[in-house]
């Protein structure tokens, strides 16, 4: 074996801490009650279709996906409408979301639920993204972009290559990890559609080498797969961020701005591959997804197949209650996982894991003055350098702040994670890259 | 309850305090060696400059700035080493005193403390006591072991090798006056005249190594400014062997090692990217030279540093690291 591949600009390697890589995905039982919320994707909210007091079976339409970037959401579960509320979703806000009072577990009947592996794909490429279109499917490695407009390549810009991600170079999280390993298959045919769809006859599947089961795996059932590849990836974060994971794959440099169109390529999450998977072979909507519960306290920390709108604490139940010590509580991953305010919030599309982090290893380290080391420049990925651009942001120098290219920040962390002075250089960028970005929008209205 | 804050939510073991007693790990050779070849006087300046130091620190941020002190991160401690490994080791204590009140007040306190100074803050100190204190700051004691009797005719007393360089040269040339100087051995190990943390470049270099491994320091600034003093002599040499003495004599003798691998590259006050470190190395090793053989002083190193020094700003806006996605590729 050769230099393994990776990324070439910055990067950090926080500890690894895959507490639950060792544990088999296993079925959450239900809730009692499922909170949906109506916008579980990046973009507008979709419009509900079910009313107060409505029976709903499992599979069914709850909400449908209007604009452009816009996805639906399916029951997870069966039984009654109980209202349509405000709850709050992970992001912290109370917004519009559907409550069902769970009864029994009756699915739509043309959902096929047997585990019998179907490979032939029998829909033709528009049709495939239309399927995906209907079924829900959004990009499960976090970012939630509706999948199918992915799919489709806008004019004058031509794919060749296919990338699906299964680095999870975040810490702790394992869900992609088992995925390979027990959905392996299915991972693939959906790779398959992926490449149909797109139009493309090439794949690789980008994997980081801490997890060798799962590359001896993949690159075994691969080779039953034409055009399909597994590129082993040394470990280095945030190689799961699609310039980096281009670059390390393919060699290609996104340009700063850009889409990775613009290099013909599209990256998709493992996730997502067995998502589509599942919404074209099995006409199954996306209302399920694996979650891993984790964390150093925790007593059972592991891998669930959890039905959308579980409330979060049942989940922490079944992994033996939540630790005496938790001090946070992450939906995600540590580096680019948000913090939960509460154990009510519902499991959502986009709900890669929870984390729990202990009191001690919650609080942020005291702050001092920045000794200009330039290490977060050194581990910087989009080759920026933080400690301006956080100096810009704290004085209000918005105009600065573009020029230095304060919007290429994939917000990764690795800055505010690697600074000896614990200074929070990524709450600054974000606050530059929302100024920014506002400013932008406005240039654009003139 | 639960702590709700942006991420990343975990962090990385570095701190302020690690990196300023790496450093401090860093020096412990060359202390050891100083004491060797200068005695007990070594051990007097090392410990009175850092305890000055971090008394002083103490002082200002109490009683003039009135905020919280900070005297244990170890960034006074590693001003009051680099201090004393710049000042020759019989150097009265009143005047180490003052060098170490201007060192931790002017050089760094006045400009808001750790990491907002322009200049290396011993450097700074060590350049006003020799400008006000030339006298003594460049009567040098000639090394005599702390241990056993060895005493070395070669090891000139009054006068560092490059001094005695600087003023031999006005009459002979360099051939006859490396008759009379320490050979390269003793040059390589710091049995000669000199500040009592200059002299052994092999202490040094162990210490440079443990820097870079730990990754406090990086390799651009000690390689270019090396390097470009290596060249720069090396052409001289080469022109004229009567006029101009060897790269390696250059090399071995006053404060180059230290300055590259210690001073030069203080986070605080050198450039940001690799490209800006490279230029900042080149620039005090051309500097550097310019004094040792042109100028007033034999030495030039702490010049040469605190000039880069204040170029760093302007370096740091002519010379950006690299972008990602900034030169466009063809799919």
């Amino acid at each position: 074996m050769g230099i393994l591949k990776t990324f070439t600009l910055g990067g950090v390697h926080p500890p690894e801490t895959k507490l639950s890589a060792d544990q088999a995905i296993e079925v959450l039982p239900l809730p009692k009650q499922a909170f949906i919320p109506l916008n579980q994707n990046l973009g507008a909210p979709g419009t509900p279709q079910v009313a107060k007091g409505d029976e709903v079976k499992v599979g069914q339409l709850l909400a449908k996906g209007e604009a452009f970037i816009s996805s639906n959401v399916h029951s997870p579960v069966s039984g009654k409408v109980l209202k349509i509320d405000n709850v709050m979703d992970p992001s912290g806000y109370r917004r519009p979301a559907i409550v069902i009072n769970v009864d029994g577990d009756e699915w739509e009947t043309d959902i096929d639920r047997s585990e019998n592996l179907l490979k032939e794909i029998k829909l033709s490429q528009k049709e495939v993204i239309e399927k995906i279109h209907q079924m829900g499917v959004v990009g499960l490695g976090g970012a939630t972009f509706p999948s199918h407009i992915k799919l489709m390549v806008p004019d004058g810009k031509k794919a060749d290559v296919l990338i699906i991600n299964g680095v999870e170079c975040e810490p702790y999280l394992t869900s992609d990890h088992r995925l390979m390993l027990e959905k392996g298959d299915e991972v693939l045919v959906g790779t398959t559609i992926l490449m149909k769809g797109l139009g493309v006859d090439r794949a690789i599947i980008g994997i980081e080498n801490n997890k060798p089961d799962a590359i001896r795996n993949m690159t075994e059932l691969a080779k039953a797969y034409p055009g399909i590849e597994v590129c082993s990836l040394k470990v280095k974060y945030p190689q799961g961020g699609e310039k980096q994971l281009i670059k390390a794959t393919i060699k290609r440099e996104v340009p700063s701005g850009k889409l990775p169109i613009e290099v013909g390529a599209v990256v998709n999450n493992v996730g997502t591959a067995f998502a589509v998977y599942e919404a074209v072979q099995k006409n199954k909507p996306l209302f399920e997804r694996v979650v891993t519960i984790t964390g150093k306290s925790v007593e059972k920390p592991g891998n669930f197949l959890v039905r959308i709108g579980t409330p979060v604490k049942e989940l922490i139940e079944k992994a033996g209650g939540l630790p005496e010590d938790t001090g946070k509580l992450i939906g995600g991953g540590p580096m680019m996982g948000k913090a939960l305010l509460s154990v009510d919030t519902p499991i959502v599309k986009g709900s890669s894991g929870i984390l729990m982090l202990r009191e001690r290893e919650a609080k942020r380290v005291e702050v001092k003055n920045c000794i200009r080391c330039a290490r977060c420049v050194s581990v910087c990925p989009m080759g920026l350098e933080p400690l301006l651009l956080a100096q810009y942001a704290e004085n209000e120098m918005w105009d600065e702040a573009e020029q230095e290219k304060v919007m290429d920040c994939i917000e990764c962390g690795s800055c505010h994670y690697t600074c000896p002075s614990g200074r929070p250089l990524l709450d600054y960028l974000r606050l530059g890259k929302s100024k920014v970005g506002q400013i932008i929008r406005n240039r654009g209205k003139k | 309850m639960l702590t709700v804050s942006g991420s990343p939510h975990i962090h990385g073991d570095s701190s302020v305090k690690k990196i300023m007693y790496t450093v401090v790990m860093a020096m412990v050779p060359a202390m050891l060696v100083s004491v060797y070849f200068f005695g007990l006087d070594a051990l007097r300046v090392l410990l009175i400059s850092s305890l000055a130091c971090l008394f002083f620190e103490w002082l200002i941020q109490k009683y003039l700035i009135k905020g919280p002190v900070t005297i244990n991160d170890g960034s006074a401690l590693v001003t009051g080493i680099l201090l004393a490994f710049n000042v020759p080791s019989n150097l009265p204590v009143w005047i180490l005193l003052i060098g170490a009140f201007i060192s931790i007040g002017m050089g760094k306190m006045s400009f808001g403390g750790l990491g907002k100074n322009p200049f290396n803050p011993a450097l700074v100190g060590r350049v006003f006591l020799l400008i006000s204190f030339p006298v003594q700051m460049t009567s040098w004691p000639a090394p005599k072991l702390l241990f056993g009797s060895i005493t070395s005719t070669d090891a000139m007393g009054g006068a560092t090798p490059l001094g005695f360089l600087k003023e031999g040269l006005k009459n002979q040339t360099v051939p006859e006056l490396m008759k009379d100087m320490p050979d390269y051995a003793m040059e390589l190990i710091g049995f000669i005249g000199g500040s009592l943390g200059e002299v052994s470049v092999i202490a040094l270099l162990l210490g440079a190594i443990y820097l870079l491994a730990k990754k406090v320091i990086t390799w651009e600034i000690p390689t270019a400014y090396i390097g470009s003093v290596i060249i720069f002599t090396g052409i001289l040499w080469l022109v004229n062997p009567d006029m101009y003495i060897s790269p390696v004599f250059h090399l071995l003798t006053g404060g180059l090692i230290l300055g590259a691998f210690y001073m030069a590259t203080d986070m605080v006050s050198s450039p940001i990217s690799s490209k800006g470190q490279i230029l900042f190395g080149i620039g005090c090793g051309v500097i550097t030279i310019l004094i040792r053989i042109w100028g007033a002083y034999p030495e030039g190193v702490s010049f040469a540093i605190l000039i880069m020094n204040a170029f760093t700003p302007l370096i740091n806006r002519g010379f950006k690291p690299k972008h990602f996605g900034e030169k466009i590729q063809s799919a």
